[in-house]
Parts: structure tokens; sequence; C-alpha cells
């Protein structure tokens, strides 16, 4: 099915979130929408999906006009969607989830699960999907759920199939997978529209490339175009990833974790008999794809998860057993991985928050009374070093962009006195200069002569902040290797393999 | 698996797009590209999870502003007014001929009205047709009688607001508070005054401990605030209902009722009437009730706003409130900031237990002590949105409604239950902004329209 988009304008207030976009993705075409964040990719695809209304311009399905009013009319018309965000019932089983929306009956009203079951055992045999239907969504692996959705999107006879950023979540090995998949889908004549910002996959996957900036098309692209090519179109100026960063000068061994095991609520080890060190002075960065015990170990290390086994020494003191205020007192400074939901409160003002893990005592405390005028001071401060662009220390956290969030949360953490930094994710959803900015922070906390942890998920990332790299997977550690470890070896790692020549 | 891959529920599929768009994290960012680079680093996008339903149903109705308020007061005496219109006999007589003398039902529907709210501001703040003026202030004396106990439970429950917890046991935190302050005041003889702070103290330990053991049980267990609140409301109602009907407990000897003994004297709150006449021997001083536990009330306005807005306490209860999970990685003990301000919240409905038995109510109460205070406290800290001195003017309207609401019914004949029934319109209007916002067609916080009006957010997200 050919689909054409025609000037599609989308506004919101005064704002101009898609500008007269025109675009034509034909049958069997996988064509990739390039952009960065913000850009205005995902408005365009709601409106594509029915789920935003177009104030101008058209939507065509082989040549025909479409009106979507929702989701349901563009399902209809045959558009499917993988969300981002994976829109299943996590305590539904795959059958349910895939008959959700569209459930068939049998007699008096009882669901026919049966005839779902089918249905995605027959979409699975024709890709080679390995899903069981009656599995329950919450169990399965991040990339078996995605695989749901591609299940849920064709057993509704999709002919056009759009994902939305669909390799954020996953290995490189399950791209690399999900890149089989898309290529096989077209294969059997479905159009795929590729939202990503990850020039590696478009260059491998994508038929043609559509560049958006700003809301609108700034141009079209072979795949055989450079990265540096792509990525001056969608980011609109030569742009240069090198972080400014000295040579480590590592001190003494500072933070030692030995055997440390964290067991969840559901009584699983998420981290497994893990060890490792970190000298003052150096970043280990701890690799791995999202939900291998990342998240959970460094919550350990803060002292937030409660069932903790093995030990946890910095500079000598044992952090296991203590709660997460002793931790803070003990110097660890923290940036979590969800900053909206773990390191702010959204409500409060910047200044605020700048004090709110700092609410015990002196400074801004005495007498249990808040020492109002030494926080404005503090905040204002900080404001202007730390770079927070907001009208001022009133200003409401929650309305700040996620750049300027993350830089109120590392002002906090790095304004005390440290002994150790763990930075979960730092940058994640961050635009280029605030990742540039938390880079050369974290890089200055490591020159100040603490040991420095981050977790990232993104190769890049890792590659450029670390000093030494731990892969995690699976809640262990695979191998601990130095920066300057080949990408594709850190990939085999992420998938659990651990390569000839690498000590575990 | 961490929050941010959980997959969606259907709810949240229609909040997720509902947002602005620019801010979405939709995609993410390429940090730029070096030539020999393989790709970009690429930031995983996140969407906040969203806080505890709780929280976000407290944080949507405290973010209603003051004019939510006035406008929600508006609209439920406009309701009001249709109800005494459709009650007045006068109103319905004249409908009878209404097409031969269509004047006389508006006239009779205006006379209603007017003469139904003319009443009430006679029986709630002055009254003009007495002759003096010590006789002419007595309803707003009044008024503010009937506002102590509001304010001080509301005060309660709006702390307990703050930090994130419906505390919905005020009436059982009452009971107990005003078995304990009456116990005080007709056992122990002690000296004037003297006798009355230990009273009021009683009470507030009271209340405090009823008060406390429901964040005991939230902080050990994770039993649901409102279960245990509403359950403990009905083991202090059936407590102390026994304990009234048991001789040597607290019922008074002598008698059969379920009744306890009257206070001594030296345990009742002095009232405005006993200052006045110290202050000026010989002079008329009325019969008024408002009492010393008004005086109390203010204070406990500012002891709470000084929690509140002032103190490292209040801070840690705000964080709660808002985010307990920020909170806890914050080093905040969560279960313990619960406990503490529960604890606070029955202190303060405590202290309207006393101003009951030692204010106004001092010959001896009954299991009904709490007068649907305990409730109404939820009215009025909602309407107060939670901060202490709306709490204090919300309590004073409610005072007001309830003074005023007796006059109306006495000398227009307006049912009573139709100041009830504003009362609840005014809760319900406030408990829905955006249905008050859509009946006077005021944006909505975070609306498109609001986003329009910075269009300097769109160009920071997308060029920086």
């Amino acid at each position: 099915m050919k689909l054409e988009l025609r000037g599609v304008t989308k506004k919101f207030g005064s704002l101009v979130a898609n500008d007269r976009i025109t675009l034509t993705v034909e049958s069997g075409e996988i064509h990739c929408l390039l952009g960065e964040n913000g850009a205005g990719k995902s408005t365009l695809m709601n409106v594509l999906y029915g789920l935003y209304q177009a104030d101008e311009g058209e939507i065509l399905l082989d040549g025909v006009v479409q009106h979507f009013s929702g989701p349901r009319d563009a399902i209809n018309a045959g558009i499917g969607m993988v969300h981002q965000h994976f829109m299943l019932i996590p305590v539904f089983t795959v059958a349910e989830n895939v008959m959700l929306g569209h459930e068939q009956t049998t007699f008096g009203g009882r669901l026919d699960l049966d005839a779902s079951r089918a249905k995605v055992r027959e979409i699975s045999a024709r890709f080679g999907f390995e899903i069981d239907p009656d599995a329950v969504i919450e169990d399965l692996p991040v990339g078996v759920q995605q695989r749901v959705e591609i299940i849920k999107a064709l057993s509704r006879d999709a002919k056009v199939l759009v994902f939305d950023e669909p390799t954020a979540v996953l290995t490189p090995q399950e791209t690399d997978e999900l890149m089989a998949i898309m290529r096989q889908l077209k294969a059997n004549g479905t159009s795929i529209v590729f939202i990503t910002h990850k020039l590696r996959e478009v260059r491998e996957v994508a038929d043609r490339i559509t560049v958006i900036r700003l809301g609108a098309v700034v141009g079209e692209a072979s795949p055989s175009a450079s990265n540096t090519e792509l990525a001056s179109m969608m980011v609109g100026r030569a742009i240069d990833l090198t972080i400014a960063k000295g040579p480590e000068l590592p001190g003494d061994v500072s933070l030692i974790v030995t055997s440390l095991s964290v067991i969840d609520s559901r009584a699983q080890y998420v981290v497994k008999n893990v060890s490792f060190e970190v000298r003052a002075g150096e970043i280990l960065v701890i690799a791995g794809v999202q939900g291998n015990g990342q998240t959970e170990l460094t919550e350990a290390i803060l002292g937030l998860q409660s069932r903790v086994e093995g030990s946890i020494t910095l500079n000598g003191e044992e952090l296991v057993g203590r709660p997460v205020g002793g931790m803070l007192d003990a110097g660890v400074g923290f940036i979590p991985e969800d900053r909206t939901e773990d390191g702010l409160v959204a409500e409060f003002t910047i200044a605020e928050n700048l004090m709110l893990d700092r609410s015990m005592g002196a400074p801004f405390v005495r007498w249990g009374t808040l020492q109002l005028g030494t926080l404005d001071e503090f905040a204002e401060a900080t404001l202007i070093e730390f770079d927070i662009r907001a009208q001022g220390i009133t200003t409401r956290v929650g309305t700040l962009s996620g750049g300027n969030q993350q830089k109120v949360v590392l002002a906090r953490e790095l304004s005390r006195d440290l002994r150790l930094f763990v930075a979960a994710q730092p940058t994640r959803g961050l635009d280029v200069g605030s990742i540039e900015f938390v880079h050369t922070r974290i890089v200055q906390a490591r020159d100040s002569g603490i040991p420095v942890v981050v977790v990232s998920t993104e190769l890049d990332e890792v590659v450029a902040l670390a000093d030494r790299i731990a892969v995690m997977y699976r809640g262990g550690i695979v191998g601990i290797v130095p920066a300057n470890t080949p990408r594709d070896v850190l990939g085999l790692m992420m998938a659990g393999e651990i390569p000839e020549g690498v000590a575990a | 698996m961490t929050d941010n891959q959980k997959p969606v529920t259907g709810a949240k599929i229609a909040s997720g797009f509902a947002g602005e768009p620019v801010q979405s994290p939709s995609g993410a960012h390429a940090n730029g590209v070096d030539a020999n680079q393989v790709d970009p680093i690429v930031a995983a996008p996140t969407e906040p999870a969203p806080p505890p339903a709780a929280n976000r149903i407290i944080t949507e109705i405290l973010g209603g502003n003051a004019m939510i308020s006035f406008l929600a007061i508006v609209l439920a005496l406009a309701i009001g007014s249709v109800l005494i219109a459709f009650t007045n006999p006068a109103v319905q007589t004249s409908t009878g001929y209404f097409l031969s003398r269509p004047g006389d039902t508006f006239s009779a529907i205006a006379n209603a009205i007017v003469g139904a709210y003319a009443a009430l501001f006679q029986g709630s703040v002055y009254n003009f047709e007495r002759s003096d003026f010590i006789n002419g202030i007595k309803p707003l004396t009044e008024t503010l009688t009937f506002a102590t106990p509001l304010i001080a439970a509301g005060l309660g429950v709006a702390l307990a607001f703050r930090v994130g917890l419906f505390n919905i046991g005020g009436r059982g935190q009452i009971i107990i508070a005003a078995a304990c302050a009456g116990w005080v005041s007709w056992s122990f003889p002690m000296p004037y005054f003297l006798h009355m702070l230990v009273g009021v103290l009683a009470a507030v330990v009271g209340g405090a401990i009823w008060g406390g053991l429901v964040g005991l049980l939230k902080a050990r267990t994770g039993a649901h605030e409102v279960i245990v609140t509403i359950m403990l409301n009905y083991v202090a109602y059936y407590l102390v209902s026994f304990l009234l009907r048991t001789p040597g407990a607290l019922q008074a000897s002598g008698s059969n009722n379920p009744k306890s003994p009257a206070a001594l004297d030296t345990a009742i709150m002095p009232n405005l009437s006993n200052l006045l006449s110290v202050l000026f021997p010989g002079a008329p001083v009325g019969t008024f009730r408002l009492n010393f536990s008004f005086v109390l009330v203010i204070l406990a306005t500012f002891l709470v706003w000084y929690i509140l807005t002032r103190s490292s306490l209040g801070f840690r209860f705000r964080v709660v409130g808002q985010n307990p999970n920020a909170a806890r990685v914050a080093g905040i003990d969560v279960n313990r900031m619960y406990i503490v301000a529960l604890v606070i919240s029955g202190g303060l409905v405590g202290l309207a237990g006393a101003s009951q038995v030692l204010g106004t109510n001092t010959t001896g109460f009954t299991a009904g002590i709490d007068g649907g205070i305990g409730f109404d406290a939820i009215t009025v800290a909602l309407l107060g949105r939670s901060r202490p001195w709306g709490v204090f003017f919300s309590g004073i309207l409610f005072g007001a409604l309830k003074a005023g609401g007796y006059t109306m019914q006495a000398s227009q004949g307006v049912p009573i239950e139709i100041i009830l029934v504003v009362q609840s319109v005014i809760v319900l209007l406030i408990a829905a902004p955006p249905l008050v916002r859509s009946i006077f067609r005021l944006p909505a916080p975070g609306s498109p329209v609001r986003a329009a009006r910075r269009p300097g957010r769109l160009t920071e997200v997308v060029t920086k």
C-alpha cells in the first residue's frame, strides 16, 4: 500500500510542530524518518495514526484521501503502529493483548481466545518468532514484547507499519534481528515508516531517508550518504563529538563492591554476585542493555534496595545496611536513572529541588527551620554556574526542558561534598548541548579525585566517558574491559557472550 | 525490567498523547558525529512514570487556584437559589397561574431568593434588626464559633493532604479527643484555665494517638489510610458509646443515658462574654458563645503555616506528598513522615474535639459529639486547597453557612438541607476543577493555549 502525506501541518497554538510535510512511502519500501528530539517526527506519526487531526494537508492511501478521527479509523485503513513505549497490558497474556481492541467472542459473549492464539501462532510461524500465546507480557524480555506489538499490528492486517524509535530498548543483537524482521515484512509487501535517530540503523535498512528538522522536511537522502552528511542535515550544523577528557590520574582503590547480590520483591536475583573496584579519579562505566541489573546495582549503592547481600565499601567504610540518608551522609552523589520520577519534584521550584536531599541540616536548615535566604543565594549562584536556563529560581522544575532538569539534579549532587559519584543514564533523552555539559561535569567530578560510576546503555557514551568498562548481562558482570575495547566486542558482551581474550 | 520499559496500559495511552508534543520525550538526540565514529551517541527516550494515582488526584485538586474556589462558591450559591425558588411555597402557588400573571412568579422567586440570602447574612454576619451592636454582631461570633472546630479539623486534614494522605478519620479522632478532654474536665479538679489547658492537651494527645495509629499501620503494613481511618471511625464511635453506657467509665453517675458528666467549671473555656465582663465591668456583655478555642485555632493556623512553609519537617512532608519516590532517593524516610504527619494531623483534629467539649458543649456529651465536623473538615480542607489560611477562611465560610442556615430556616422557612446541598456542590466543584473551568470557560493549566503564550519553549527545545 502506498502512503502519501501531502502538506501536513500541525500547530499547537503558535507552535508549528509539523510544517507542510510531504512524504511518499511506496509499497514495500522502508522509509526512514530521521530527525532530532522534538523535530516533529512523533507528532507527524500521531497525525497519521489519527491521534491528532492535521490542521492542513491530507493523508492518502493508494491515492485515496483518508480522514482519520481516531486510531481505530487508521487501523481499519491498514495502518499499524509499533509504539516507542509498548501499548501492552503487562498482566495480560500475549493472546489477550493481541485481541485487545477487536475482541472476538463466541456464544454468550465468551472471549474467543483460541482464535487469537491461532493468530499469534500463525503470524509467529510466518516470521519465525518463537512466541507462546499464553505467556504473560511482563515475564517476556523487551525484545519479545516488541514482537508482540508487531504481531498485534499485523493481526489487524496492517499494510503500513510505523515503527516509532523501536531500537531504543534493544540490544545490538536484538536490533539486528528487528532489522531482519523489517526486511522480511518489506518482502511481503508491507510499507514501513521507521522513525529513528540512529544513523547506523538508517543506513543499514532504509530504502529512502527523509530528514526532518524543526517540524519541516529538510531533505531526502539516500542510504549511501555518510554519517556526517546525515547528522549535519539532522542538526543543521556541523557537529563534533569529543569529550574534553584528559588522561586519568587514578589514585587508590576507593569503592570496593564484593559479591553483591540484589533480590527484588519477587524473590528474584536481579543482581548476582557482582564484584568490582573503582579507584579514586577513575570513571567506571557500567554498560549493558537496559534492564540487566544496572538500575538495581546503582540503587543498591545508594541504599534504595531492601534486600542486598554482599558488601560495598567506600574508603574502607561498609555501606550495605545503611539507610539512604546514611549513604548521602557518607558522601554518595547520585543521579537517578529516571530524573522526573526519582530525582525531582516537578511541582517544586528550582531552589526547593536544589535542597531536596539536604533537608536535614546545614546549610539550608537550622533549628528545624528552612534558611530560605541561604537557599536563594545558593540557587541563584547555581543557576549561573550550571547554566540552567530558566526564568528564575522560583520557576517550577516541571516546566523546564529535560536538559535543564538534569542540570538541576547534577547541580544538587555535585554541590555536595562528594566521596563517590554515581550517575545512572545521565544523558538519557537530553539534547546535544546538555549531553556535552553533563559529560564535562562528570569528567570534572572524576578529575576532582573521587571514584565515578556511570551507567549507560549507549555504546558511544560508554566509550567516550569510560576509563574502564564493566558490561552487565542478566544481573552479572560479563567482564571488565579497558576503554579502548572494540565496539563489536562490547556488543557481544552486552548479549552475554564472553569473546576470546577477554578476562571475565 | 525498569519502569521505563514497562508496557503502558490503556489508561496511559490517552494521557501520553495529551501532553505538549514538543516536550514529550518522543525521540532522542544525536550527540553528533565524527567522520570516523560509527554512529552518534543516542540518548534513550524517557517517559516519566506517573506518580501514584492518589498523589496525582491530590495534586490536581490542590493545583486549582483561588479563582476556582471562588467560582465554585458562586456557582453553588446559584444552584442554591434555584433550589430555594423551587421549594418556596409562594413560588409554587404563583406558578399555578403563571400564564395569566407571570410577573407574580418572578417576584415570588426574587423574594424567595433575596429573603433567603438576606437571612443567611443576618444569621451569619450582622443582624440589623437588633437595636444594639452587642446583639447585632452576635451572628458573626456564632459564625466563628461554628468555624472553630471546622478550622481545627480542617487544618489536620489539610496537613495530611499535603503529605499525600487522605485522613478520613476526623470523626474518630474527634470522638477520642473529646473523650480524653471530657474525662480530664470532670475527673481532675485543677485551677481555672490550667485545667482547661490540660484538657486541650489531653484532646490533642488523644487525637494524635488515634491518627498516629493509622500512620503506624500504613507504615508498617502498607494498609491504606482511607480504609484504616474509616474503620477507626467506627471503632472510636462504638468504643466511646460503650464507655458512655458504662457506669464508672464515661457515663454521668446517676444517669441511665449514654451521656457524660458535665465539665467542671474550671475546665470550661472562657468565652467572649467572660472576657468583656472582665474588660468592661458593668457594661452589657451579651451572651456570646465564641470562646478561647478560637484563639487556639488561630495559633494552630500559624503553626501549620510554619510547619508547611518554613520548617524542614514540612519541606520533607511536601516532598513526600508530591513525589514519594524522589523523597526516598533524597534520603527521606517516607514511612516515618507518614506516621509523623498523621500524628500531627490527628492532634489538630483533636483540637476540634477539645473546642467541642470544653467550649460549646460543656454540659456532657454523647457519642455524636463529632456532629459531622470530621467529614466537613475534609470539605473545608479541599475548599481551602490545603493551605493553612485557605483552610482558615473556608472554615469561616462553612461556619457562616451553618450559623446562617439555621436563621434561614427559622425566618424564611428555607429547608436547612439546601445549605447542605450548597456545601456539597461547592466541594463537588472543587474536586472537579475541569467542570468549573468549562462552565466559566477558563483555560486548563498546561493547555495548548498556555503553551502558545510561551513560544520560546519550542525553539529552546529544538535548537539547543
